[in-house]
Parts: structure tokens; sequence; C-alpha cells
């Protein structure tokens, strides 16, 4: 009878997941798959039309890509994007979890809300309206610094201010969900703690650094690898805004891989750009949970 | 964390951080209710002068985007409806339906969360033209149906079932899916309204997947219709603007109308995730 029962619960669990299964399977591993198959050809706009022409070229194109300045331009603007953004889009997060989880916060709720709403906006659509906010002469954002008799920047239009001009549209429509993240681990703080703190004499700065940020490091690492994974994958920015411009100066690794893989039909040459973000992604992944790690002990 | 800033202080930088993030989003609509050019002058107008329906007139009369907005409405809600029954099937499973080696494969499918999609991009495009997919809804959608996530979602709020629940009913003879869904899915309703919400608010605004299987301008998606509008009215910042508020109203309305779900399923991801 027991058995019976185990039995008819196995069979009924495989039948459950089986669609999900089929989906991820076909859909998003075997895909994940084909890829590494896929960079070890010359898959191009004829093999398109018939794969039999894609022939076998080993680590040609591993060879190819690392030898060519695109890649390794992109690389480094991928990099800049994810380690200055993804570091100051954290240390926002931070900063307004803190301010709004003081007690004496009033519309607490209002103002949650509020920081919030970006992160569930269309990144496309706020990207075109940041491009609008950016412009040299009618710009609001030049408007704004004129008063403070700063700029005129050309955000876009300039190598040197077009990363950080995504970075900081990033940081607007991303800070709110870590924010989230971080009020719900500060709210796991126990309140003694930073009572035993003041008493024993620490100030706002000596509990911040011995009792919030210790207390907050499971969630350091959680929100250090989604964010370093989510930057990595910068893509419609520089498309609705740049074009990858000016002078490549915000083409990202995705991209380029766009741009290989869907302008020119270059399958073999994307799928090895596409595998090497992903060892890249991975390789982030362990450095950051070896460093956590290490700080935590 | 008390009497780190005066109350009066704190409550500034608060008012001062909500107006920064709220100003590019009431400059947009704004805009959009400008005369065309008006939002092209110095210094530069945050109300409209006179407001006018022209820019969204000519939205949805010249430019034809609400074949657009219908498409991203289709493909949206097919792909939540369909996304909830299966992630919600394969997350109740993983927690209620023991099999062998069923946990072991729980962990494996979380290696899945570290890959990026976009490296799937490539290969799931040829898979779909072999399939005779590309440039259809349908080859928009499947890529929304299963999410590694979403059963991660579902699986740990199941996992709060009573057991009790369940047997008590397979005593009086019922079969499993029935169980699942006069028992369970009430009893998860609001977790799989979160997870209904994440999947709206992804699909609808997703760039890169539509742009790439989506070939004919009148199967675009809203984003994929805007990022190609404003190659050609670049200029227009007044009409650009009216096509960035239909585009993310939807997305807000569905915020502001369950928030509650969505914020409990962001922090459910993070605490005991």
């Amino acid at each position: 009878m027991r058995s019976a029962l185990q039995r008819r619960q196995a069979r009924s669990g495989w039948l459950f997941l089986s669609p999900a299964f089929l989906l991820i399977g076909v859909f998003f591993f075997l895909p994940v798959v084909a890829g590494l198959l896929l960079s070890l050809t010359d898959f191009d706009i004829y093999a398109i039309g018939s794969p039999g022409t894609a022939r076998f070229v080993g680590l040609r194109n591993y060879v190819e890509v690392l030898r060519s300045a695109a890649f390794w331009g992109a690389l480094r603007n991928t990099l800049y994007f994810v380690v200055a953004g993804g570091t100051l889009s954290v240390a926002v997060s931070l900063a307004a979890a803190l301010l709004l989880s003081a007690r004496v916060v009033r519309l607490r709720s209002l103002f949650r809300t509020i920081y919030f709403t970006p992160v569930v906006t269309t990144l496309v659509a706020v990207a075109i309206v940041w491009r609008y906010l950016y412009h040299p002469r009618y710009g609001l954002l030049n408007h704004v610094l004129g008063w403070l008799h700063l700029g005129p920047v050309d955000w876009l239009g300039d190598p040197h201010w077009a990363m950080p001009a995504i970075i900081l549209l990033s940081v607007w429509k991303n800070f709110g969900y870590n924010m989230l993240i971080f009020v719900a681990g500060l709210q796991g703080i126990p309140e003694e703690y930073y009572e035993a703190a003041a008493i024993d004499g620490a100030g706002a700065w000596r509990r911040f650094l011995h009792v919030t940020l210790p207390g907050l490091a499971p969630i350091f690492l959680f929100v250090g690898l989604t964010t370093m994974i989510g930057q990595f994958q910068l893509f419609a920015e520089p498309y609705v805004m740049t074009q990858g411009g000016p002078l490549g100066s915000t083409r990202s690794l995705v991209l380029l891989m766009y741009e290989e893989g869907f302008r020119w039909w270059r399958m073999g040459t994307a799928s090895t750009i596409a595998v090497l973000l992903l060892l890249i992604t991975l390789a982030g992944a362990l450095l950051q949970m070896r460093l956590q790690k290490g700080r935590g002990s | 964390m008390k009497r780190t800033l005066g109350p009066v202080i704190r409550h500034a930088v608060l008012v001062l951080g909500a107006v920064v993030t709220l100003t590019p989003l009431l400059w947009m609509v704004a805009a959009s209710f400008m005369h065309t050019g008006e939002a092209n002058t110095i210094p530069p107008r945050f109300l409209p002068r006179d407001p006018t329906f022209a820019q969204y007139i000519a939205l949805f009369t010249r430019l034809d985007l609400a074949r657009n907005f219908l498409n991203s409405a289709l493909i949206t809600m097919i792909a939540t409806l369909v996304s909830v029954l299966v992630n919600a099937l394969a997350g109740y499973a993983f927690a209620k339906l023991p099999f062998r080696g069923r946990d072991r494969m729980f962990r494996q499918l979380a290696l899945g969360l570290v890959v990026p999609a976009q490296v799937a991009m490539l290969p799931l495009f040829l898979l779909l033209q072999r399939l005779g997919l590309v440039n259809t809804y349908l080859g928009v959608m499947i890529a929304y149906f299963a999410s590694i996530y979403g059963i991660f979602l579902i699986r740990q709020y199941a996992l709060s079932v009573p057991d009790d629940l369940l047997d008590a009913a397979r005593i009086d003879g019922a079969g499993e899916f029935r169980i699942f869904w006069t028992i369970v899915v009430p009893v998860i309703r609001p977790i799989l309204v979160t997870l209904g919400a994440f999947t709206f608010l992804s699909a609808w605004n997703d760039f890169m997947w539509p742009l790439i299987v989506l070939s004919d301008s009148g199967k675009y998606t809203l984003p994929v219709a805007l990022a190609n509008l404003v190659g050609e009215h670049v200029q227009d910042t007044e009409l650009m603007m009216a096509g960035a508020v239909v585009t993310v109203i939807p997305a807000l309305a569905v915020f502001l109308i369950i928030q509650r779900a969505y914020i409990r399923g962001v922090m459910a991801g993070s605490v005991k995730g």
C-alpha cells in the first residue's frame, strides 16, 4: 500500500516536471551545448541556407577572436561596466536601504515604491528617455549642471563620457532592486546587536562597520553575484543610445556577439564570443565567492 | 541604525532621492504632451505650454503602434499563463512529490542560473529556424515558458504546504493532478501571482530576444518597434516620449496593482535563496 502510493507520487512527480524539463532542456541546455559545438565551426551566412557547408575548424575561432582588437575592446568596456557600474549600483542600493530602514522614517512604503519604480520600467523606453536627458544642448542633465556652473558635457558623443553615462542610467534603473534585498537583510539583524555596540561606546560609523556590514555578509554575496551576472549582459543601453560608439567605447561583449551573429551572420565567431562570455562570468562568480569567503573568516 | 542622521536631514535626502528618481519619468510624460519641437528649447521645458494628444494620435494612426501594442500584449499574456502553469507543476513536484534522484536533479538545475541567456541565443535561433518558428509569436514566447528561477520560487513556497492536507486527499481517493488543482493551487496562490508578475514584466520589457526572432516590423513587440522608431524619428523628441509612455505604462500599472506580491517575490528570492 505504502509503496504503491510512493510509486504513484514518483510517477506524478516525473509527469509534473516533464513540461518544464522538456522546455528547459530543448530550449536552454541543448542550445548552450550546441553553442560550444558551434564555436568550433565556421558556420556563416551560407551555412544558414545549407548547414552541410559548415566545417569543423577546431579552435581557430578562439585564436582569431582572442587576437582581434574588437574583442579586447568589448571586454574592457564590459569589465568597466561590471566593476564600476556594479560597485556604484550596489553602493547606492545600500545607501538607500540604510536611509529607508531607520525607525524615524515616515511614509516608508511610499519612498520604497518610488525608488523601486525604475526597476519595472521598460529598459528600451527609459534608455530613449535618457538619450534625450543627455542631449548636449537641450538635455535636462546639462541644464542642471549649468546651475552648478559645470559642463556642458557631450555625454553620449564623447568616448570618455559615454560609458559613465550608460552606468548612470543603469544605476538609476536598477538600484531599487538590490535596495529591497538590503532592506530585507537589515530587518534580519537583531536590534540588540546595535544596542550592545552602542553600550560599548561605538559611534554610528563603527556600528555600521562592525554590526551592519557583517550582518549583511550573506546578502552581499547574493547581491554581488546576481548584479555581476546581470551587468555582464549589457546590451540594450548601448544598442539604443550609442550603437556601441563613439569610437567603440560602449560596445559590450553581448553587443559584439549580436553584431557578429545577427548582422554579419558569422555564427561560429559569435558563438565563440558567447562561450568566452560564459567562461568570464563563471570566473567572476568563483572569484567573488573566494573573496567573500576570505573576508568572512 | 538609530540617530545616525538627524530625522530632518534624513527626510530631506529621501525626498531629494525621490525627486531624482522620478524626474526622468515625469519629464517623459510631460514631453509626450508637448507640440513637436517644444521639448528642444533652451532652457528645457518641464511642462507643456498647451498640452496636446497630437503625438499619441500620430503614434496610433500614422505609425500604427497599436499593432505593436497588441503583439506585446498577446505574447506577454500567453507567456505568463503558460509559464505560471509549467513552473507551478514543476516547483510543486520538486517540493512535494519525491522520486529517486530528485534533489540531485534540482541542484543540477541550479547551475543553469549562472549561465547567461545570451549564450543559448545563437543556437536557439538556428533551432527555431529548423522548426519554422523564426518571425513568429510562438518563437518569441517559447523562451519564456519555463524558468529555473520560477521553479525555485514556487518550490520554496510549496515546501510549506502541509503534507497532512495532501495525504488526506489521497486517502479520499483524489488523483495527483486533482490534488494539485483543487488543493495546492489555492494554497500557493500568492506565489503564483508573484511569478505571474515577474513573467509578465520580463516578457513585456524584453528586448534582445524579440529583436532576434522577429524580422517583420508588423510583428515587432513594443520595445523592438520603439528602438526601430528612434532610428528614423530621433529628432521627434515628443513623439518618442509618447512611444516610451505607451510602452512603460502597462508595466507600471501591473507593478502598482500587485506591488505587494512583487516585492515579496524579490525579497523571498534573496533571503532564503
